[in-house]
């Protein structure tokens, strides 16, 4: 599970001051289920999964993911989390075989749970004709599914993807949407943040429309509908961001 | 501090830094194929080419002179000059290498030398020119020669003896055994090699490591892992240093199989062999490492730090390039005729180092200074370390944009 509570981060920026990237941001997301965090550009979403990835610390709030506290258990939350985003990149000179194994290492796997894993993984995979390629000779499509078995090694219980199919082909991106929906059948707790509204509505029991580092909305699509009184997710999100630009523009 | 952890990120590291291409150029193929190429291959050139210019018999032009045969005749009878016919062009014949020198005799000069007036013989040539100065140093030494037999000449005419003219004899004599000798001559640049190649061998790794990772993305990825980041600078800096020391050791391999090789194409060219002795023994190349292994350390915890400022490989190279100045001046410093090591010149680092290394290698052990450079090194190379730790653990520099 992830429960986000008032979480916050601030930068320091020379030119612009404080810059308040997440302001106050709280939600929950259970087992089995899939949280969509959707916002334009700069709206705070991969600061949020960031310091739920505990790859940044908050400057205010906390957050509890898979039992631990992103401040106090960074470790430990690392170990129960598979973090997944177009800027995660492969080491170029390892083998796809062993970028897997390092970070399952890193996990604190034993050498033969790390085997029985990656056997498994590349199988599911269809990864095994590329098992000693180098990452650097690896199709796009290779790549991406290099980095869901480093995801998946360590069999973690919550996934978080940021942004994942950015600049991805569709059939790429299509493995990793499939990939996202198979993680909630398997019961993994799952968020993921994207600008595209079509994925969010296929794949989100639940979603959170940030905007300016504020969490504007929130719940599944249906009561998004019932509340904004629209079908299209689009307009749902240009009504609940839209006074908001116009304020700060004006 | 997990050491399976730090043991895996250094294993990952060395792995992909076998594989990389550069990597075995800069630290592998440079140098153990520059210095060979540089050492042996200029010295054996320059031996051939002068050796090539020794066997030449210049052609010179005698310049006046009519009124005194006997020197002319001494001229003509040597058979390591050829005489060519004067001209009055023979300034721009010098210049063009189509003579190498010319000697021009004052009016009168054996009848001077019969009275005992001075006169002066001048000899032209083309300075800098190698092959023109062999040209003007046979005919002064004609001239010095027939100098000393006239000076003889007139003491026996008087009945007295060449002592005369010399009472007594001074010489200066060495005391030095040959390897304190080639210490004192090459000690400076080997410890300056030492400490340049511990920098320069670690600048590639500490730049591809951090602003490399950050570019590739691949930083992101490693710090989703629950690797403490404590862990992880120390597994990166282990193999920064590693690359150091190992460009070091290589270089000094072949640096001294190249004095070696040289030592013995020199003795077999039949130079004097004593100004080239320079034997690095065992103790003495374990010393110089010991001594360097510190500030090895200090290099790699300091340009990991600074390179991970960096977002890219170039904007890295431009924070680095500064630092080997801040490097080279010290250790150069420490190659300028009349420094020596003190307590004050021995907590500065570097300096320190380069000195100490000079010292070792001439096979002197000052071993009170040996303790505060190595003991002052492994201070500032822990500040450096403590220093690389922090930053990894500062969002504002994992994360700059």
């Amino acid at each position: 599970m992830i429960e986000a509570r008032g979480l916050c981060k601030r930068f320091q920026d020379k030119k612009r001051g404080e810059i308040r990237a997440v302001e106050g941001v709280s939600f929950r997301c259970l087992p089995g289920q899939i949280y969509g965090l959707l916002g334009a550009n700069g709206a705070g979403k991969t600061t949020t999964l960031r310091m739920l990835a505990t790859i940044l610390e908050p400057t205010d709030g906390t957050a509890i993911v898979a039992g631990y506290d992103i401040v106090e258990q960074s470790e430990k939350v690392r170990a129960n989390v598979g973090f997944l985003s177009t800027a995660t990149a492969l080491y170029p000179r390892l083998t796809a075989q062993e970028m897997v194994e390092y970070f399952g290492r890193l996990n604190g796997l034993d050498e033969a749970t790390l085997k029985r894993r990656i056997d498994e993984i590349f199988g599911r995979l269809d990864m095994d004709g590329f098992r000693d390629r180098r990452c650097d000779k690896l199709s796009t499509g290779m790549k991406q599914k290099v980095s869901i078995a480093r995801t998946l090694v360590h069999d973690p219980p919550v996934m978080i993807f940021d942004e994942p199919t950015l600049g991805l082909d569709v059939m790429t991106a299509r493995t990793i949407v499939e990939f996202i929906r198979e993680c909630r059948n398997r019961g993994k707790t799952v968020i993921f943040s994207t600008h595209v509204m079509s994925e969010v509505e296929k794949l989100c029991d639940n979603i959170g429309i940030i905007h300016d580092g504020k969490l504007l909305a929130e719940g599944p699509l249906r009561e998004l509908r019932a509340k904004y009184g629209e079908q299209d997710l689009e307009e749902i999100f240009v009504k609940v961001v839209g006074p908001h630009h116009v304020a700060v523009e004006a | 501090m997990n050491a399976r952890n730090v043991g895996f990120v250094y294993r990952k590291e060395l792995t992909e830094w076998l594989r990389d291409r550069r990597t075995l150029i800069s630290t592998v193929v440079i140098p153990l194929l520059a210095f060979p190429l540089m050492m042996v291959g200029f010295s054996a050139l320059a031996i051939m080419l002068v050796g090539q210019a020794k066997k030449e018999t210049p052609k010179v032009m005698i310049l006046g002179g009519e009124d005194s045969p006997a020197v002319l005749e001494g001229l003509r009878k040597l058979d390591n000059l050829e005489i060519v016919p004067s001209t009055s062009n023979w300034k721009e014949m010098i210049s063009n290498k189509e003579i190498r020198a010319a000697v021009a005799i004052p009016d009168g000069f054996q009848a001077a030398l019969a009275t005992g007036e001075a006169k002066t013989v001048l000899i032209y040539f083309y300075e800098g020119e190698l092959k023109s100065s062999f040209g003007a140093d046979r005919i002064e030494k004609f001239f010095k020669d027939y100098r000393d037999r006239v000076v003889r000449d007139r003491l026996a005419a008087k009945n007295l003896p060449e002592t005369i003219l010399k009472p007594f004899e001074v010489k200066q004599q060495n005391v030095a055994p040959p390897e304190k000798v080639g210490g004192a001559a090459f000690g400076g640049f080997i410890g300056y090699m030492v400490i340049l190649l511990c920098m320069t061998g670690a600048m590639y790794p500490a730049i591809d490591l951090t602003a490399g990772e950050k570019e590739r993305g691949t930083m992101e990825t490693i710090l989703s892992s629950p690797l403490a980041r404590l862990d992880l600078v120390l597994g990166k800096f282990l193999l920064v240093l590693s690359a150091s020391l190992a460009t070091a050791t290589l270089s000094v391999i072949s640096m001294g199989s190249s004095f070696s090789i040289l030592g013995k194409f020199h003795a077999f060219s039949g130079g004097q062999g004593a100004d080239l002795h320079l034997q690095i023994g065992v103790k003495s190349a374990a010393a110089v490492f010991l001594m360097a292994l510190p500030l090895a350390v200090l290099f790699s915890a300091l340009l990991l730090t600074i390179a991970l400022f960096a977002k890219s490989h170039k904007e890295a190279q431009s924070y680095l390039t500064p630092m080997t100045f801040a490097v080279v001046i010290p250790a150069v410093a420490s190659l300028m005729p009349g420094i020596e090591l003190s307590p004050k010149l021995a907590v500065i680092p570097i300096l320190n180092t380069s000195l100490i290394c000079k010292e070792i290698v001439g096979g002197t052990y000052h071993w009170n200074y040996i303790a505060l450079i190595f003991l002052s090194t492994c201070v500032y190379a822990a500040a450096a370390l403590f220093l690389a730790t922090k930053m990894f653990q500062r969002e504002s520099v994992l994360f700059r944009s």
